[in-house]
């Protein structure tokens, strides 16, 4: 018994670590944040994710995303998704507990919904900088090189991924993302909340296609917002996804 | 209220069977409906249209065709039931809204095949609610003629799985947006208070011959 306690308790010192550092990851949302399934595999105490910080005021990306956008999208919806994950991982936990693996796989659908939102939104926000200071303009260094190698200008790059974005039936997101195994970037657009990450692919740069995000201020005009959203790209963080991904 | 549609236009926007302001005090305003019908609806029209003067629809074909023929291009599929989808999506409301009567033909499958219309309403909520990313969630009569919920993504539709649609609701973002914000479950309690049991009754009763 004794022993078993102690493995236990070892069990769940490690797991409350291993949360820290993801949580503490996903806070400051930096280049490297773990996929769900390494967090799925070790987890087995209580899962607590909270919704990071914006980097900015909901005012700062004005006024190509107004602050009634930017408050919704964040305090709302992104909060909701980690709410809904932490309510879900909680049940997930009990049923792993009770042994009812038919209820465990059950929670797969809201797990990777509302994870995957959690984990597209806090790359969003540090994709994103006020225009005045750190949005918009041009990559450099590596990653200019790499889109023009790979689409010939970013100009053309732009067309390119927001011709595909904008093609993304319902609700999904377009992304920029780094293939380790080809090393090149490459454009691919994800349905939902559906993680790139769980595709093998580093996520560099993404944007939000849903509705929330655009509705308030261009309606049905999601051509017009992808058009104006390359003014708040913040390149340095982007540039920085991909120096770490080639590493 | 009806787009003005060129002489050769394939497909049409319908009217609306309402005012654009009709259904704003039961929670869905006119300016949603401007741009939900006079944008969205219509603008699926136009598409569709476009791509059929480029002859990427089977000729001769209604909406219904095109959505219940297999062979149909997604792409199509997609414009087509997005066409079909919206208009019924209209006709299943009504300004004043109404019950759905117990002793009804509908009204009284719901109670065989959900126990009470109000564990219906409960479990059509729950789905329309938990639908995750855009999509519809319909009421239809399948082949053993019961009545069942079936959701699914963007421009679904369940006639393409051979089910009599009779009720369904818009659960885009879009459809809400305006009005409830991100409060999906707030626009679904104004939906369900909008149906237009007459109409749903009585396409349950031409379903059912």
């Amino acid at each position: 018994f004794v022993s078993s306690y102690l493995k236990n308790l070892a069990t769940k010192l490690i797991m409350s670590r291993l949360l820290k550092v993801v949580k503490q990851s996903v806070r400051t949302a930096p280049t490297n944040i773990e996929t769900l399934s390494t967090i799925r595999q070790f987890s087995q105490s209580k899962s607590d994710f909270s919704l990071p910080d914006l980097p900015y005021d909901y005012a700062a990306l004005e006024p190509v995303l107004p602050a009634r956008i930017m408050e919704l999208h964040h305090s709302k919806h992104h909060a909701t998704y980690v709410n809904n994950l932490n309510a879900t991982l909680q049940k997930r936990q009990d049923a792993l507990q009770k042994g009812d693996i038919a209820a465990v796989i059950g929670f797969d659908g809201a797990i990777k919904f509302n994870g995957g939102g959690h984990v597209n939104h806090s790359i969003f926000w540090t994709n994103l900088a006020p225009p005045n200071n750190g949005g918009g303009g041009s990559p450099s260094g590596a990653l200019l090189n790499a889109i023009n190698d790979k689409f010939g200008s970013l100009e053309k790059f732009q067309e390119s991924f927001n011709g595909k974005t904008a093609g993304v039936q319902g609700s999904g997101w377009g992304w920029l993302v780094y293939c380790p195994q080809d090393k090149t970037i490459k454009i691919q657009t994800m349905p939902n909340q559906d993680p790139i990450g769980s595709l093998g692919v580093v996520p560099l740069l993404g944007i939000d296609v849903w509705e929330h995000a655009y509705y308030l201020k261009y309606e049905n005009r999601r051509p017009d917002y992808l058009k104006d959203i390359w003014q708040v790209v913040n390149w340095k963080n982007v540039e920085q996804r991909y120096a770490d991904a080639c590493k | 209220m009806a787009a003005e549609a060129k002489a050769e236009d394939r497909f049409t926007l319908p009217k609306l069977p309402y005012a654009e302001d009709a259904l704003a005090k039961g929670g869905i305003s006119k300016e949603t409906i401007q741009y939900h019908y006079g944008k969205h609806h219509a603008g699926y029209v136009r598409k569709l249209n476009a791509q059929d003067k480029d002859g990427k629809v089977k000729k001769d074909a209604s909406l219904e065709d095109l959505i219940k023929d297999q062979e149909t291009s997604d792409k199509v599929f997609n414009l087509a039931a997005q066409i079909w989808n919206h208009t019924f999506y209209w006709e299943s409301m009504a300004p004043a809204g109404s019950k759905c009567k117990d002793d009804s033909e509908v009204g009284k499958q719901l109670i065989k095949d959900f126990e009470s219309v109000d564990k219906f309403i409960e479990a059509f909520k729950g789905r329309a609610g938990g639908h995750f990313g855009s999509g519809w969630v319909w009421l239809s009569i399948n082949a053993e003629k019961k009545l069942v919920i079936t959701e699914g993504h963007d421009a679904f539709n369940p006639m393409k799985d051979g089910l009599t649609p009779i009720l369904t609701i818009d659960v885009w973002e879009h459809a809400y947006y305006i009005d409830q914000r991100n409060s999906r479950g707030a626009y679904i309690g104004k939906f369900i208070d909008l149906i237009n049991w007459d109409k749903v009754n009585e396409r349950y009763t031409a379903g059912c011959k």
